[in-house]
């Protein structure tokens, strides 16, 4: 059966709208992904009947709150393939997932260790990692990039060591679209018992997420890049790992009992989840994951792979391109520059045109000038993109190209 | 000309243009014919914050006004600053902390263009009258 885009489009309201005139273009997804109806009519409901704190009143909204809460925990839980519902902690995002982990780390690191991080990582699973080496004079050292934009298998190998306490990696660069050999290079870590933080943001979308396959001791991801509200994510970390760390944040339902002398903490996944949590966007989150569910995230792939091709193949074509990223597992991502144009210039008669796309370093400064760029111009496809729109897009930066040289 | 002269007339020329696309195409004209700055000044002091693309300018003094010279790595800033050049080069430091700005909204550039672009111009701007103001001290001082 044909991957039904039309229809799915009239999913999101958004895609209706015009920008400069134009009808809008939207192949900013690595970003953010737009939102269908169905999420955006959750937050309304969820406001409108059930709005409540959770875990705490006795009556009849609180109840239905939490509830509602925790179905979406148990649903995330099964999307990802997790072992235990309680291993699935609510976050504010990838970002919050990762610098979660990274400071209930500081007592799992001591001076001269070695954290061991890639090239390609996105700022949000470098800075927090920085830090932590900083504080603790251990050592960050980075598995390097080959020019094709995969890992260096031969050398990551060498560098995992009983000296490394903690490996973290992207599922999939945000700027080459590579899919890293996840399941492959985690089994290599757990030979010398080093825990793996996979950073998931650009992978939850568009491709399947199999926790125990992958075998991860965490996975970090968040809601709105996979059609979900902004301000809330996941960490998963299996149980054994998230028993062991120390919660970083205090107050709330993280708490089981609490004197002036000492504060027993709660159990998981509430240790880690200090605060009123973000109720709303978490049931958006997940009736997200669960249209994707639906729709097949393999169907999705598929498609999108088709975009991809489209796209890879007609831009070859355009003299002066240069396309970054070449790995031959990738998502429908495609970074480029144009010979002796600033992609800022293109970037914005692209936005004249109606095109939404990404232009600069992406939150990936040290990967982007170690490729020896000063930014690249990034398209980034949606389950809601089509192969028309790819069209538009190649004629229209024809179009500019022409205008700039 | 008047600074305001001047920039009434830029004012017009954008206004020739209905279409958004040809005002690009008309910045983008301005830019490639930019008289290039010279090297020496293409240095990280020159160099304006705040924009996604990079933007050198220099000062001199020449009999008591301000000549401007630019360049940046993107074309169509490039065509955004030679417009400020235009109407603000050859001026005295007064004239030039004297002008109004407003006419950038009658060409409807600042509210069409991203806030990165429209930040970048805003610091322009703010450079132009730093260096208007430290040739005016200079002045005052001899
Ligand atoms: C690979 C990668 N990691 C982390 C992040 C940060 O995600 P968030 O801003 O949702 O925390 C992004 C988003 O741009 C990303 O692409």
């Amino acid at each position: 059966m044909a991957f039904p885009v039309n229809q799915l489009r009239n999913d999101f309201p958004i895609l209706s709208t015009q920008v400069h005139g134009k009808p809008l273009v939207y192949f900013d997804n690595g970003a953010t992904t737009q939102k269908p109806r169905q999420v955006i009519d959750r937050l309304v409901q969820y406001y409108e009947t059930e709005n409540s704190n959770v875990h705490r009143g006795a009556h009849h909204l609180s109840n239905l709150a939490t509830v509602s809460f925790e179905g979406a925990r148990n649903f995330i839980a099964q999307y990802i393939n997790a072992q235990r519902t309680e291993e699935v902690i609510f976050t504010r995002g990838t970002t919050d997932s990762i610098n979660l982990v990274a400071s209930s780390f500081h007592s799992f690191i001591q001076k001269g260790d070695e954290v061991l991080i890639t090239a390609m990582e996105h700022h949000s699973n470098l800075v927090p990692w920085q830090q932590l080496c900083k504080n603790k004079e251990a050592h960050l050292c980075v598995i390097q990039v080959l020019e094709d934009g995969m890992l260096d298998m031969p050398v990551a190998r060498k560098m995992l060591s009983p000296k490394v306490k903690i490996l973290a990696f992207t599922h999939i660069s945000n700027v080459l679209g590579t899919i890293n050999p996840v399941k492959e290079l985690v089994a290599e870590a757990h030979r010398y018992n080093i825990p793996v933080l996979i950073d998931g943001a650009q992978a939850i979308a568009h491709v399947q997420v199999d926790v125990q396959e992958l075998d991860c001791e965490f996975y970090a991801f968040s809601a709105h890049k996979a059609y979900g509200p902004m301000g809330t994510g996941v960490l998963y970390g299996k149980s054994e790992w998230l028993n062991k760390l120390p919660p970083c944040q205090f107050g709330g339902e993280m708490i089981d009992q609490v004197s002036f002398d000492k504060t027993v903490f709660n159990k998981l996944p509430y240790k880690f989840e200090a605060g009123t949590p973000n109720v709303a966007d978490v049931l958006g989150m997940e009736t997200a994951l669960r249209y994707l569910d639906t729709l097949g995230i393999k169907n999705i792939q598929q498609y999108e792979d088709g975009l991809l091709e489209h796209a890879t193949s007609s831009l070859l074509k355009i003299p002066g391109i240069k396309i970054i990223g070449r790995a031959k597992q990738k998502t429908a991502v495609i970074s480029f520059i144009v010979e002796g144009i600033h992609p800022y210039d293109l970037g914005t008669l692209l936005d004249q045109m109606g095109i939404a796309v990404r232009t600069g370093n992406h939150c990936a400064q040290p990967l982007v000038e170690s490729l020896g760029l000063n930014g690249t111009i990034r398209v980034s496809f949606g389950l809601y993109n089509t192969l028309s729109e790819v069209d538009y897009f190649i004629d229209s930066l024809k179009r500019a190209i022409n205008m700039l040289l | 000309m008047t600074i305001k002269e001047k920039a009434q007339a830029v004012v017009e020329e954008f206004w020739m243009f209905d279409d958004w696309m040809d005002k690009y195409a008309y910045l983008i004209e301005l830019g490639k014919d930019l008289p290039v700055i010279d090297s020496q000044f293409k240095t990280n002091n020159h160099l304006i914050s705040g924009c996604q693309s990079r933007v050198w300018l220099h000062a001199e003094e020449q009999e008591g006004q301000i000549v401007f010279t630019a360049d940046s790595d993107a074309v169509i800033t490039k065509g955004i600053v030679s417009l400020l050049i235009r109407i603000l080069s050859n001026h005295t430091p007064k004239e030039i902390l004297e002008a109004d700005f407003s006419f950038l909204e009658s060409i409807g550039l600042q509210e069409h263009l991203s806030p990165t672009r429209a930040n970048g111009l805003a610091s322009m701007i703010k450079q132009i009258q730093l260096y208007a103001r430290a040739f005016q001290l200079k002045s005052n001082q001899l």
